[in-house]
Order: C-alpha cells, then sequence, then structure tokens
C-alpha cells in the first residue's frame, strides 16, 4: 500500500466496478455527488439560481461538444494534434466561471473550458492545433493568456502578474492553471515559493486528472497533492474535480482570499482525464477499460443534468435545446477550420522582435525574394 | 549633471537610478540586490532610495526571478533582473529561451517583453566554478532574444538606459572584471544607438573585433602593434544580436584581414557567425582567411590557470601576426 493510499480513504464508491482509490468527504470538498444529490459543506457553501445552473450545464455540454468535434477534426486531419479535456469539463467551467472579468487566467494547453468562460472564440484555440498561429485571442483583452506548453512555466508568470496586481493595487487576481505532473517541476515549486514569501494574489488550481500522459501520481508524490501546500504556508484544498459546484465555490472563495490580500490557495481538483493525453497518446497501454468505465460514473455533466431533472429546474425541451445548440456550433467549428487560411510566410519573421532587427529584415527579403523566384 | 570621472560600475549604478526615476515601471529583481546593494554593488543605495517594491530582493531562484518577470511585464513593468554570476543564468535559462524570447511572436506582438536580464560575465578575477563564464552564444542564437555586450563607463551609463527603455528583452552582460575601470561620462550627451557597433581605433593592417571584457585588451594590442609599426583597426561590437556587422565589413575591404577576439570557447561562438558572415560578405577583398582567438573548448578552468585559458596581448597578436603572414 502506497503512503498515498494510506493517507487518503480508500473507497469503492462503485460496488463491483474496478474502481481507481477515491477520496471522500470531508477531505473532498464535494456539493453535488455523482448520482445528482446536492450536498451541504459546512466551509464552502454556494447558491445557485436556476438560472446559473441551467447556464452552467449548457457551459459544460457545449464545452464538450466542441472537444468532440475537435477529436474528430484531427482523425480527419483537418487539426494537427488536439489535447481533448473529456472529463474534465467541470473542474474548468467551474474554475473559469470563478474567475471575475477583470481576474487574469494562465492556462496550460488544456483549459478549452476556461477559454469558453472567457467568452474566446473556440476557433482561435483551434487554429492553434491545426498549426495556422500559436493562438490567436488576444490575451489582455479576454483576461485569458496565451497556451503554454513548457509543463509549469505559466505558473510563475500568473505569479510575477499577481505582484503587479499588488503593485497597482487592483482587487484582482490571478489564476494558474497545472496538473498532476507539473508540480513535480522545479518552476512550479519556485511558484510556490515567491507567491507565499510575496503574498501575492494568485490561485494556482491543479487538475489532478490521474495521469501525466502515462504515469500516476506515484512517481510524482508521495503524499496527496493538496497536503504539499502546508508545507509552503499556504492553505490546500481538495475539491471533487467533477463536481462544477463544488469546484465554483472552492474556487470563488480561493479567488475571493487573494483579492483581499489574504495571499495564495493552492486547489486539487480531482478528476480524471477520460480521454487520451492527446489525440497522439495510446492510453490502453497505461490503465485498465474497466477504470474508465468506473469514472463514467462519475461524469461531470451527468450529475447536473441529474440533479436539473430531479428537482424540475429544467426539463427535456431545456436539453433538446442545449443538444441543438451543440450541434450548431459544432457544425460552426467544422465550417470555421475547414475554412481558415494558412498563414502568411513572412509572418514568422513579423512579431519575433517589437523593434525588427536589420539582419532579420534581410532575412525576411531574401525569403520573399526566394519565393518570388518560383512564380516567375 | 556634468562630466565626471566614473568607473564602470558606478555608471550602471547611475543608469539604473536614472532609469528608475524616469520610469515608475522600472522595477530591478535579484539575489542581494537590496540592502546588500548586489554582490557587485551595481544596485547600492537603489532599494534604499526606490523601496523594497521597485528594488525586490528575491528568493534565491533563477527560474523564479525570470518567470515572475515574465508575468509583471504583462501588467506593463519593465522587470531589470539580475542574474549574480553568469554561471547562475542556467537555472533561469528555460524561462528565458522558452518564455521570454518567445512570447512577443507567440502572442504575434500583444505581450511585449521589455525584460533587461543583467548578466556579470567573463573571468579574471580568480573565482570559483561558474563565476567566470561567457554565456553569450546560447543567448544570441535565441531568436527573440537581444544581446549587448558593454566595454567601458561610458556604454554601461547609457546603454543599461537604452536597453531598459527598449521593447524586446534584452541580455545586456556586464565585464565583471572592468567594473572597476574608470572613464570620464558625460551625463548630458546624447547617446549613439545601442545596437551599433563602433570603430574604437582606426588603422590600416588588421581589422580586430572584441566586446566586452576583450576590447581593452584587444585596444593594449594594437598599442603594442603600433610599436612594431602594425596598424590594427579595433571594433567594439557592442551588439551580439542583432550582429551590427557593416561597419566590420568597411573596415575588412580596407584591411583584408580581420581577427575576432572573445572569452567564450571557439567553437559556434560568436566568432565562428562572425567569421561566416565577414567570408560571404568580403570574400574577394580577404587577404587571409578570418581568424578566431577565444577560450578553449574546456569548462572554465580553476583559477590558477584561467591566464592560460583567457586571450590575452600575446595571443591576439600572434593571431594577427598569423593573418598578416598568411
Amino acid at each position: 500500500m502506497t503512503a498515498l493510499q494510506q493517507a487518503t480513504e480508500v473507497v469503492d464508491p462503485v460496488p463491483g466496478a474496478d474502481a481507481p482509490h477515491l477520496p471522500t468527504p470531508p477531505d473532498l470538498v464535494q456539493l453535488l455527488t455523482p448520482e445528482g444529490q446536492r450536498l451541504e459543506h459546512p466551509d464552502y457553501s454556494i447558491d445557485v439560481s436556476a438560472d446559473e445552473l441551467r447556464s452552467l450545464y449548457r457551459d459544460l455540454a457545449l464545452v464538450r461538444r466542441w472537444d468532440v468535434e475537435a477529436t474528430a477534426l484531427q482523425r480527419q486531419g483537418e487539426l494537427g494534434i488536439w489535447a481533448s479535456l473529456l472529463g474534465q469539463e467541470a473542474a474548468q467551467v467551474g474554475a473559469g466561471r470563478a474567475l471575475r472579468p477583470d481576474d487574469m487566467a494562465f492556462p496550460t494547453y488544456r483549459e478549452h473550458g476556461v477559454a469558453w468562460t472567457r467568452d474566446v472564440d473556440p476557433l482561435h484555440v483551434m487554429s492553434l492545433f491545426r498549426g495556422s498561429d500559436m493562438g490567436g485571442w488576444d490575451p489582455l483583452a479576454t483576461r485569458f493568456n496565451l497556451y503554454t506548453v513548457v509543463i509549469g512555466a505559466q505558473c510563475l508568470h500568473a505569479t510575477g502578474y499577481a505582484m503587479g496586481l499588488q503593485r497597482d493595487g487592483a482587487e484582482s487576481a490571478a489564476l494558474a492553471f497545472l496538473g498532476d505532473g507539473a508540480t513535480s517541476q522545479g518552476e512550479v515549486n519556485e511558484a510556490l515559493i515567491w507567491a507565499t514569501t510575496f503574498d501575492a494574489p494568485v490561485v494556482f488550481f491543479c487538475q489532478y486528472n490521474q495521469y501525466a500522459i502515462s504515469v500516476p501520481i506515484e512517481r510524482q508524490s508521495n503524499v496527496p497533492l493538496y497536503q504539499r501546500a502546508a508545507g509552503f504556508g499556504l492553505p490546500g484544498v481538495r475539491v471533487d474535480g467533477n463536481d462544477v459546484l463544488a469546484v465554483l465555490a472552492v474556487t470563488r472563495a480561493a479567488l475571493a482570499a487573494a483579492r483581499e490580500g489574504q495571499g495564495p490557495t493552492f486547489i486539487e481538483a480531482f478528476t480524471y482525464r477520460m480521454g487520451a493525453h492527446t489525440t497522439s497518446d495510446d492510453p490502453t497501454r497505461y490503465r485498465l477499460a474497466s477504470e474508465l468505465e468506473a469514472w463514467k460514473l462519475r461524469d461531470p455533466i451527468a450529475r447536473v443534468k441529474a440533479y436539473l431533472s430531479r428537482s424540475g429546474l429544467a426539463d427535456p425541451a431545456f436539453f433538446a435545446a442545449v443538444d441543438a445548440e451543440g450541434d450548431e456550433l459544432a457544425a460552426r467549428l467544422r465550417q470555421g477550420v475547414l475554412g481558415m487560411a494558412d498563414p502568411a510566410g513572412t509572418e514568422i519573421f513579423d512579431s519575433v522582435y517589437a523593434e525588427m532587427t536589420p539582419p532579420l529584415a534581410q532575412q525576411r527579403a531574401e525569403f520573399v525574394a526566394y519565393h518570388q523566384g518560383f512564380e516567375s | 549633471m556634468s562630466t565626471e570621472t566614473l568607473s564602470l560600475g558606478k555608471a550602471l549604478n547611475l543608469g539604473l537610478r536614472r532609469a528608475m526615476e524616469d520610469d515608475p515601471k522600472v522595477v530591478l529583481m535579484g539575489e542581494d540586490i537590496g540592502r546588500l546593494g548586489g554582490v557587485f554593488r551595481i544596485t547600492d543605495g537603489l532599494q534604499k532610495d526606490f523601496g523594497e517594491d521597485r528594488v525586490v530582493d528575491t528568493p534565491l531562484a533563477e527560474a523564479g526571478i525570470l518567470g515572475t518577470a515574465v508575468g509583471l511585464a504583462m501588467r506593463g513593468y519593465r522587470p531589470v533582473c539580475e542574474i549574480q554570476f553568469d554561471g547562475f543564468v542556467f537555472p533561469a535559462y528555460n524561462q528565458l529561451v522558452t518564455q521570454v524570447a518567445k512570447i512577443h511572436a507567440r502572442s504575434r506582438g500583444k505581450l511585449p517583453m521589455p525584460i533587461v536580464v543583467r548578466i556579470p560575465f567573463g573571468g579574471g578575477i580568480g573565482a570559483v566554478e561558474h563565476h567566470s563564464e561567457s554565456p553569450e552564444a546560447y543567448f544570441a542564437h535565441t531568436a527573440g532574444l537581444k544581446v549587448v555586450a558593454v566595454s567601458n563607463p561610458v556604454d554601461a551609463y547609457w546603454g543599461i538606459q537604452q536597453a531598459i527603455a527598449a521593447p524586446d528583452p534584452v541580455v545586456f552582460l556586464e565585464p565583471k572584471r572592468r567594473y572597476w575601470e574608470k572613464a570620464s561620462v558625460d551625463r548630458d550627451a546624447t547617446p549613439g544607438p545601442l545596437f551599433a557597433s563602433r570603430v574604437v581605433r582606426g588603422g590600416d593592417d588588421v581589422t580586430v573585433l572584441a566586446y566586452g571584457p576583450m576590447v581593452k585588451t584587444v585596444l593594449q594590442a594594437a598599442e603594442a602593434a603600433a610599436e612594431e609599426g602594425r596598424s590594427l583597426e579595433v571594433v567594439d561590437l557592442r551588439t551580439l544580436s542583432p550582429l551590427d556587422l557593416e561597419p566590420v565589413y568597411d573596415s575588412v575591404r580596407r584591411t583584408g584581414r580581420c581577427v575576432v577576439v572573445h572569452e567564450a570557447p571557439l567553437t559556434l561562438g560568436l566568432g565562428a557567425e562572425i567569421a561566416a558572415r565577414v567570408t560571404e560578405t568580403c570574400f574577394h577583398s580577404l587577404e587571409a582567411p578570418v581568424l578566431r582567438v577565444g577560450g578553449y573548448d574546456t569548462p572554465y578552468p580553476p583559477s590558477k590557470l584561467e591566464e592560460e585559458y583567457l586571450p590575452d596581448l600575446d595571443r591576439v597578436l600572434d593571431a594577427v601576426d598569423r593573418s598578416l603572414a598568411f
């Protein structure tokens, strides 16, 4: 038995299923059970209106529909690669919806659900995975940074940004996204040290999705990730990452504390990557099908649907309308991707510097002349 | 203000002070730069006058310095990061190369990165491992970064201000063994451009190129050569990325001979790039191949051997002789 297993309460949420060892309350903040039952938590209560609940469901469903379409487009050769968020919709939508407009999010390369909540056009995300650009959205206007691919590097950016907020006297916060694998990176540990020593208004949102590509948590940590926070001197909270209400409540509270000058928080969102790491990955090499089946019973969308239905807050017509909206979205995205123009070759030169250098200008001119040579 | 005699280190200190007075967004970050004033005292007195929010004693983590500088730059600040010694830049290498250098291009210009990374570089001070290295080629090889190396107090005073005002990330290399060299600095003068090389001694027989700490060495060599009737033209390259080689080409077209001098190891160093460019551009003017004088392709040696490792007056003159004899 590993230290992690000893440190967490081991239960089997689905009798008979070969489920991984899952934590349960009170170590895990949960406000909506996998069966769609509302729970109360002494530290994290949330008051959500029927409209808000339906809107959360809509976000979850549309983000999944987008993700499914993107995976299909990759399989059809229209995207070079796709990093699917399947299974992590609640973690991302919950965290994204906790942000205020003037807060700033620092994503990894999988935070499509957060992008959605920041009103980033999905096509601007897909153009990155098609290879047309490095992400076409405006990171300052959307308050959603460009995707950062080197693991964990963005945690320091978020911390520095938060130090800027402090100097500006701004009442807003930074939200850094990371995965379980990233917690092994030196830069992530440095970010935690900087955030705490400067009391920076930054929240670290770690989606523990069970695998760093193929490697399980035992290779990253011998304590639950949220418990690491104590050693750095910041609060650590573990939330059910498949429970959008709990994620929303926990992240809202952490961001509010940061904005009020109470310093950083580390959130571990306990979730599961139901898809492959990316479309280039083969998860059958490192995990059992039964594990995925068990997690399907903890699906982040199904529980919201169950709660909405059972409590009478949404009727079949509502769900049908969201489904139809999802299909419209998928059609728009498919059309948008297929119609995406390739970038001009000279673009590679034009944004390297704010002030173009003479040698690079010369290379650019040679590039143009070389290609014009084929036209005559 | 007026003309006064300043050491290179003091010129940097005054240049930083003036940059901080001119722009409240300038923030200094580094290890021991506050109360101590930096291990070389370059930031001496600045925290006292500008406060702990603008002169930040950071945790001992170089990646943290550069990584948080990125976030501060996104908030409109102009971070000036001090790396305590050249060999300590490598923990920050990831942030510098994968983030600082690339964010402007990644964002297609929406996220400018006006970050300055000050690095005391080069040897000759009798120090232990990692305190005497010349890492400039790593940064000059990285698109998105600009790299300059100052050689004298005047360039130090103006150059640091120009680097801070520049909209792109600048690796600012300070010749640590020349920190105590003095020169007259007119603080009311109008400085020349930062990203430009400069002929610092005219001559007819051989063009010799250097930057940072080697400029003084080469000027001494030129003095010695003159006594033997050989006229060396000396160019202080000043900017290593972008290179400004037009003055070099003009010179080599006249002299027909070119020697490049740097402390960094020869293989794939700046000299290799310059030799290639000079050969491509001045091929028909050359009387001899472009020669390089540099550190050997070894780790920087224990300090008892650094005199043998570092190019000195004699090794420069030896290369000049070989060029003339070709």
